[in-house]
This record gives C-alpha cells, structure tokens and sequence, in this order.
C-alpha cells in the first residue's frame, strides 16, 4: 500500500461558542483525486481553509509524507505544496497570463523580472493548453481558460496537494469535461487533488475516494466505487431522502402570462411562450445560451428591443417599457442567480431583506410609517415555515450559510405573493437539504395556482420538478414539450446543437 | 453575545464622547490655572461650557443629519460648505432689501414674517441644489463624488456673484438669537438652534428607522441591485436622498447667518470634511447601508468638545487637528474591528 501524502488527524476548529471542526480525520494518497463532501456548512470550508493554512487548527495534526508539519499562512502553505484553487478565481485580472502566473514569485536577476518561460511552458503541456496566450490580460480570458491559468500557477510552485472549491459552478458542460481530464492529468502526474463540489454526479465520475462531512465531523470515507449517490446524500443530510423531488399535485390551468416575439439578437432571439395557472415550466441549455437573458427581460432587468408581453387579462405591454418595479406591479418577481450580488443585500437583516419588495403594505395608509409589528410577525412567519436557520429576523443575511440565504430570497418572493415566478439557478451552490425544501416549495406554489419558469442547470433538478420544458440554444428557444416527452439525450442534443 | 455586541456597537461613540469630555474635565481641573495663577478653579463640566459646546454643535450636527442620509445610501455630498455659505448669502441679500424698505422695518427690526421669508428661502436655495446634484447623479450617471466636487466650486460661486463678492451686511433681526448661548427667556437653557437639532434628529431618528423611505435608503446603500430588483425606485429615490442633504445643509446654512449675523460667501470653507468626518465618527459608513443619526450627532459634539477643551486648556490650534484626525482613523477602525469580531 502507498503510503499517504497528506493526512489529517483529529482537527478541531471552534470560533467562538460555535464548533465548526470536530476531530476531523482526512487521509489523501498520491496520485488520486479525494472528494470532500458535505452540505453547506457542514465544515468544508473551513476544514481547506486549515489545510491551507488560513486558519491555524485549535487541535490536531497535519501530516505531509508522514511528518507533522505546521503550515501556518497560507504563503507557507504554498511552499509546503499545498494550493488551494478557490471558486471565485484568484487571480489578477489585469495583469497578463504570464504575469499571474508566476506572481509573488518572480525571480529576479538585477531587480529585472526574469522569465520562467521553460517552467510556465512544462505546465502548461501537462494541462494539454500549450497554446494559451501568455500576454493576453487575464481579464479578457474565458472563465475555464482562467481558471486552467489557476492550476497551471499551482503547478509552477510545486504544488503537491491541490484544493479545488466548487471548480466547476461556473463552468459549461463542455469546460467542465475539459477540466476533469485536466483532474486526471494532475492524477497520473502524482499530484493529489482535493475535490470539493455540490454536484455528486461530478463527483462520482472524478472522484477516487471520499470523505463525508456533517456538522463539523467525519461521517464516512471510502473509495467511490464502492458507493452510490443516494448513499452518500444519506450520510451527508443524516437521514435517507426517499424522495430528491417532492411534488404536490398541481393541475396545469388559464394561460397566466405570454411572451410574444421577445428579441434582443442575438440573445435572445424571437423568443414566444406561454406560461398557464400551476405550470412549472423549465428551460434548460448551456451557460449563455441565453436563459437568463430571457427571464432578465420578463422582469425588465435589461430591456428587450422586441417583444410583447401579457399578463392573464391585463393589456398587453411592450417589452421595452418593463422595469422590475413595474413588472412586480404586473404581478411577476425574480430570483436572482446571483444571491449576493444582486438577490439579497447581504449586510442588511433577514427582515429588511424579506419585506424589501413589499415594503408599502407594512406602512400604515397614506403615511410612509412603518407597522413594525406586523412586519416582524410576517418575517417570523416565513423564518418558521422556511425552516431557516437564524439566531432571529434581525439577523443579517451575510451571516447565514447559502442554503439559508437562498430561502430568505424565496421568502421575499412569497411575501411579495406574485402570480407569475421567475427563479434563476435557485439551488446553485446550495446544499441538498435546503435543495429540496426549495422543489417543495416550488411544487406547493404551482398546486397555489401559480405559474413558475424555473431556469437551472442542472438537469436531473429540471426533469425532477418541471412539468413542461424548452431547450435554449444560441438565444433561440425550442418549442415547450410536457416533461415526459423529453429524454436527457434530447435536451443535450438541443442544447449544444440546436437541432 | 450578540445583543451585548449590538448595545456597544451602538455605545461606541458615546463613550468616546464621555472619554473625551472626562480628559477635559481632568485637565483643566489639575493641570491648568487661572488668571490668578491657582490650579483647581477651571471647571470643564460648568453649565456655560456645556451650553457652549452645544451651540458649537448645532451647525456642523444639523448639515450632518442630511449627510448621514446621503452616506447611508452610499453617496457622499462635498458641497455641503458651499451650500451652508449660500444660506449665509440668500438670507443676508433678503434681509438687506427689508431693510432699506421701511415698510418692512419695525423697531429697527426686520419685521419676522419677512425674516422667516429669508430664512425659509435660505433653506429652498440649499434645497434645490441639492436637488440638482441629485439629478446629475442620476441622469448623467456620475458617481457623487465627482458631481457634488462640482457643485462645491459651482454653489461658492454662485453665493460670491449673489453677494458681489463680499460679505452682506444684515439690518437687526431675531435670527442671532437663535444662536445664543445665553438665551432669553431663561427656560430656553441652550440656544434655540439646539432644540431645532434635536427635534431634527428626532424627526431623522424616526425618518431613517421607521419609514419606508429610509428603509429604502439603506437597501441602496446596502445594495443598489437589490433595491432596483425589489422595484425599489432608484433614481428617485436618489434625487429625494441629495434634496434631504441640501435641505439639512441649508438649515445649518441658516443658522452659520444667525452666528455670524452676516451673510459670508466665503465662510465655511472645508466644512464639509468636518461634517462628513462627525458622520463617520458616529459610525457611518462610505461604502453604504451603515450609519445613524444620533451617532454622526454624537460625532458633532466630540469635535466640539475637542474644540472647546483645546482652547480652555490653551492647547494650539494644530493639537486639535492633530488629535481630530486621529480620532477619525481610530473610530473608523474600533468600529471595523468590532465588526470583524461579530462574524
């Protein structure tokens, strides 16, 4: 048997009364690709943080080749071999390849930066992108050549144990393919590479072993093969899910909203539908096949050029008068994509943030006084039902793991009540617990009467919770097809090449 | 744990307030003698000094109420000086035209409905300034800063052409008293203008925390996408938001007149820093969504105090400056730690 590279015995970590780490044991072999996995806040985080040296552990020790190391800062961390490649890139994104790559440790001969062309021109032909344009600014590079950039710099270090934080989240089905042979690669060259990732398809096919995390301890290690996903999802949530998508009934009723010729080409282009009363209606494709663009200019987010909109019996509207305030008086909301960025205000409180839409009608008639009482009651209400994890409504959101933001987002959205619902990635980067009561919720809103476009990734969650389906390609739409009509083949096909 | 970090959090400048004033009082008690050469006679807690470090308040704490709104949001307003300087002038040129008007003269008096006239339109003229850098900010998509460094050079100028570049001489009227440390009747205590700033920290105390609109302008501050995706009406909002900061500045405008009884083109220059820097003391934050009123208030009377107790204990000039700026960065960092510490 090989002996392991890295191994970690009994670390424990605590920030103030909270235990985040609990006698966490983690052991990675040379040459093979270890997933860490566990819901959001289970300790995932903060266990590479550790490792990497961010964070010094209360207990515990860290072995690399057998020998107890102390790593210190992250800086440390690098010279031991130890890189962490985290999922918002760490890069400079104007500086130029070149110069990303072997920043903070250019070696210089009289005070002139020396090049590192042989050792940048050697990784780079073992991440199979020889050709990566050196001088270019980062800034200008795909988010998967950028993130190729990230590994190739891990690699001029030495790096000996590579951390990867959700690498793929923002990647396309095609790049993401492109980066697990990169995975292998590193694999076959001796390298270990951590594995971090919500996706446990991913997982299953890169993964060669595992460790489960809950709740700040190890729940279970093994080798992949021996296991299979449902097994896992047990021991990551501590309890079997029988059912991944739980669906109330819902009948499918009157058309609720219809979408007449939008067009902003080339994305998207002449795009017509029609969403009824109870309907979930998904639309799957690649990332900038134009999903979002389209459900951002229902909501007037951006204007479309072209289109017409119309809402059950109100009049019909142009497109390019929409504005988000006027679209939620038409009785549509949204739920960004992008949660901290544009869906919640994280540094406000889980209150202000859930009645920020619906603020008027907390005010009392014809002052712009506010009924605190009837809006904490509201919020407490939504904290209840939601199963949000908060120490109150007061609390601000930034503090809450994102499966609880996610819901704090969907409580605005049901606060605000509107008829029609837009939800963009609403389980991205969200742990399967909270994953779930997100398609309950969902499945109770169509059974409500209420029409949902619901734009996701993620397949698997699309053929789940949906009941009709269109495939985005290049900004045109497929025609809607009920759910049982599609096969994952199909989609596929549609969504890379159209036909 | 929390609850005990949120009433600190709140606490902060007040107790800096009380360390500040408790030097003084030690100070000037111990290490400083009178005319008569005796130590142990100067009393910093006497009614006069409180009273005065009031009235020192009053203008800079009532520009700052407005200010605070405009930080809150995310903005930030460096045309406040200029703006109190064009209340100085708009009042001033009003009250001179009275008064080579008898009709409008009583006593030697400017008659008070035209001095509230002067005062009222003293306070629009700020108003609509304000107003108007809003609506740069807005339609023409600048960032605040640049605008309102615009509108700092713009407003100067325009309250030097008003004046003919000079100061504006004023017939006698009610205004100064507004300013008196010692007013008349005696149950007044502190100076008029420091009931006008409470009851305007109340009326911004209740604005900021229990309206819709001040919900509102910490969503934008917090977050602009968030807001406009809420339906939130940005732009709007944000005009209201520099009309409020005008209008504040033209308050405090109004009562720098009643101080100096002249209308002064030329006065106030840099204030703004001062009142910016009392909105930060107090816990404001430039990067938005985080500030209060009564701590930019709280902000105001430290620098008063600094002022006053500097003079009384014969300190040079350049020790406040120096000690002011030391105070900025180190409240600005107490509070940056003590978030840090919260998560």
């Amino acid at each position: 048997m090989t002996e392991p590279l890295l191994q970690l015995n009994g670390i424990c970590k605590t920030f103030g009364g909270t235990r985040a780490l609990h006698n966490v044991n983690l052991t990675v072999l040379p040459g093979e690709v270890h997933a860490l996995i566990g819901e959001n806040g289970a300790g995932k985080s903060t266990l590479m943080k550790t490792l990497s040296g961010a964070y010094t552990a209360d207990a515990g020790e860290i072995r690399l080749d057998g020998k107890p190391i102390t790593i210190g800062s992250p800086a440390n961390g690098r010279r031991l071999g130890v890189a962490m490649i985290y999922q918002e890139l760490n890069l400079a994104p104007d500086l130029t390849v070149e110069e990303n790559l072997t920043l903070g440790m250019e070696r210089s001969r009289l005070g002139f930066i020396r090049s590192e062309k042989s050792r940048i021109a050697e990784a780079l032909t073992l991440l199979e992108h020889p050709d990566l344009p050196l001088r270019q600014t980062v800034r200008t590079l795909p988010i998967a050549l950028q993130q190729v950039v990230e590994i190739a710099r891990a690699l001029i270090c030495n790096a000996r144990v590579i951390i990867m934080d959700e690498p793929t989240s923002s990647l396309t089905a095609a790049d993401t393919q492109a980066l697990f042979r990169t995975i292998k690669r590193l694999r076959d060259n001796g390298i270990a590479v951590i594995y971090i990732s919500h996706f446990l398809e991913e997982v299953l096919e890169i993964a060669d072993t595992y460790t489960v995390l809950r709740d700040g301890e190890t729940v279970g290690t093994g080798r992949m093969a021996d296991t299979t996903i449902p097994e896992i999802i047990e021991r990551m949530v501590g309890r079997a899910l029988t059912d991944m998508f739980p669906k109330t009934d819902h009948a499918i009723g009157d058309v609720l909203m219809r979408v007449e010729g939008m067009d902003d080409s080339p994305i998207p282009r002449d795009v017509t539908f029609e969403l009824h009363r109870g309907e979930i209606l998904g639309i799957a494709g690649l990332v900038g096949a134009g999903r979002s663009e389209v459900i951002r200019r229902i909501f007037g987010l951006e204007r479309a050029k072209k289109g017409r909109l119309t809402i059950a019996a109100r009049p019909t509207c142009e497109m390019n008068t929409l504005t988000p305030g006027r679209a939620l008086r038409l009785g549509i909301d949204f739920l960004s994509e992008d949660r901290k960025e544009e869906g919640l205000a994280v540094n406000m409180s889980i209150r202000a943030n859930t009645t920020l839409s619906s603020l008027r009608r907390f005010a009392w008639p014809r002052t712009g006084l506010l009924n605190l009482r009837r809006e904490y009651a509201a919020v407490e209400n939504w904290i209840r039902e939601m199963n949000i994890r908060c120490a109150g409504p007061d609390q601000p959101v930034a503090d809450l793991s994102g499966g609880n933001q996610q819901k704090v987002a969907m409580g605005r959205i049901l606060e605000q009540g509107d008829d029609v619902i837009l939800l963009d990635e609403p389980t991205r980067g969200i742990d399967v617990g909270s994953k779930v009561e997100i398609y309950r919720l969902v499945s109770r809103l169509a059974a409500e009467g209420k029409g949902i476009v619901f734009v996701s990734s993620y397949l698997p969650e699309l053929l789940g919770v949906c009941d009709t389906l269109a495939v985005m390609h290049r900004g045109r739409m497929s025609p809607l097809r009920k759910i049982g009509d599609w096969t994952e083949q199909d989609i596929m096909t549609i969504a890379t090449s159209g036909a | 744990m929390k609850q005990a970090a949120r009433i600190l959090n709140a606490l902060g400048p007040l107790l800096g307030l009380a360390f500040v004033f408790g030097f003084f009082s030690y100070y000037l008690y111990y290490h400083v003698e009178d005319a008569t050469g005796q130590a142990g006679t100067l009393r910093f807690w006497d009614a006069y000094t409180v009273k005065t470090i009031l009235q020192q308040t009053v203008i800079i704490a009532i520009a700052a109420l407005g200010m605070t709104v405009i930080i809150i949001s995310g903005g930030i307003d460096l045309s406040a000086g200029s703006l109190v300087a064009l209340g100085t002038v708009v009042v001033a040129v009003i009250l001179k035209e009275a008064g080579a008007n008898p009709d409008l003269m009583a006593d030697g008096q400017v008659v008070s409905s035209v001095v509230w006239k002067a005062a009222i339109w003293g306070v629009l003229a700020c108003a609509l300034c304000g107003l108007l850098s809003g609506v740069m900010i807005v339609g023409l998509r600048l960032v605040p800063f640049i605008v309102t460094l615009g509108m700092m050079q713009i407003v100067r100028g325009v309250a030097k052409a008003m004046a003919d570049n000079t100061t504006v001489d004023t017939p006698s009227n009610w205004l100064a008293a507004t300013m008196d440390i010692e007013p008349s009747p005696h149950w007044y205590s502190v100076a008029p203008a420091v009931w006008l700033m409470l009851f305007l920290l109340v009326v911004m105390f209740v604005v900021l925390r229990y309206t819709v609109f001040g919900r509102y302008v910490f969503a934008i501050g917090s977050n602009e996408a968030t807001a406009r995706l809420c339906g939130v009406a940005v732009n709007f909002q944000r005009v209201m938001i520099y009309t409020i900061g005008g209008f504040f500045a033209g308050v405090a405008g109004v009562l720098q007149y009643s101080s100096l009884t002249i209308g002064d083109p030329t006065a106030a220059v840099g204030l703004e820093l001062d009142i910016i820097a009392a909105v930060v003391i107090g816990g404001g934050s430039l990067s938005g969504g985080a500030g209060s009123v009564t701590g930019s208030i709280i902000g105001a009377l430290m620098m008063a105090t600094l002022r006053n107790g500097c003079t009384l204990a014969g300190f040079p000039d350049y020790v406040r400056n120096i000690v002011v700026g030391g105070i900025i960065i180190l409240a600005v960092a107490i509070d940056q730690m003590r978030h840090a510490k919260a998560k």
